[in-house]
């Protein structure tokens, strides 16, 4: 896209990643997280949310040495340095799994469904991985 | 309206592309505009021009191409998710083009609506 005037993009929407996968086994979690950096980019609103399994994709101590693959998941702690600062866990997911926010790499709004639908409403775009 | 299609899958092993194009045929038929077509994740392999199904069969990526001739309508393959596929620009087929991440991002912001196809 053209470069923006100095005021800002002229157009700002809600994109929102929804994450629903384990961080690996497939690649969307990965080719996910490179779409949510470029967005920050664009100065949109932008937000992730971590549901389901993709609760995993935030946990702590990841090692991939066994499987061979690349371990991204530091990248996560970079969205704050991208400005990307709204990340939400369903906490009904979390618990489900017996997680809780210590076990998270990053410190996101744990939040139940109820409130997590609401901002969903809220949404231009939804990508969900 | 104007409508971007996000493709995640690549052809045959999911319906995703299958429903996507009929998707934009069916839109672009009741006048809408299709913004932008972009292929991301296996979705990159719908570009690849060495496709070759049985004769029985719908040849995909061909049906991409004569949609984008017919309608001009923009196919987008993503760089990076092609690159690591090994999907370059000597096997993509007419009417594709691929470039970077930032063209699914700014078609969501002109569009009136991003819709997704994956599994």
């Amino acid at each position: 896209m053209e470069e923006y005037d100095e005021g800002g993009p002229e157009i700002v929407k809600r994109f929102m990643y929804v994450n629903r996968r384990p961080p690996h086994g497939t690649i969307y979690a990965l080719e996910c997280l490179e779409v949510v950096l470029i967005t920050a980019a664009f100065e949109q609103f932008e937000s992730l949310v971590f549901m389901d399994d993709g609760v995993y994709q935030l946990k702590k101590n990841q090692d991939t040495t066994g499987i061979g693959t690349k371990n991204f998941s530091k990248t996560y702690r970079a969205l704050d340095d991208y400005d990307v600062e709204r990340i939400y866990v369903e906490k009904e997911s979390l618990e489900a799994r017996g997680l809780t926010a210590d076990d998270l790499i990053i410190q996101p709004e744990i939040l139940p469904t109820d409130e997590l639908r609401e901002i969903m409403a809220q949404q231009d775009i939804v990508f969900s991985s | 309206m104007k409508i971007s299609l996000l493709i995640n899958e690549g052809p045959f092993t999911h319906q995703a592309s299958d429903s996507a194009y009929r998707f934009a045929a069916a839109a672009l038929a009741k006048g809408h505009e299709i913004y932008r077509v972009f292929f991301y994740n296996d979705g990159v392999n719908n570009c690849n021009k060495l496709s070759e199904p049985q004769t029985d069969d719908r040849n995909l990526v061909a049906l991409w191409s004569q949609l984008a001739k017919d309608h001009e309508v923009d196919l987008v393959v993503c760089v990076a998710a092609a690159l690591r596929r090994g999907v370059k620009d000597e096997i993509v087929a007419d009417g594709f083009r691929i470039s970077g991440l930032g063209q699914l991002v700014e078609a969501g912001i002109q569009a009136d609506r991003m819709v997704t196809f994956g599994d």
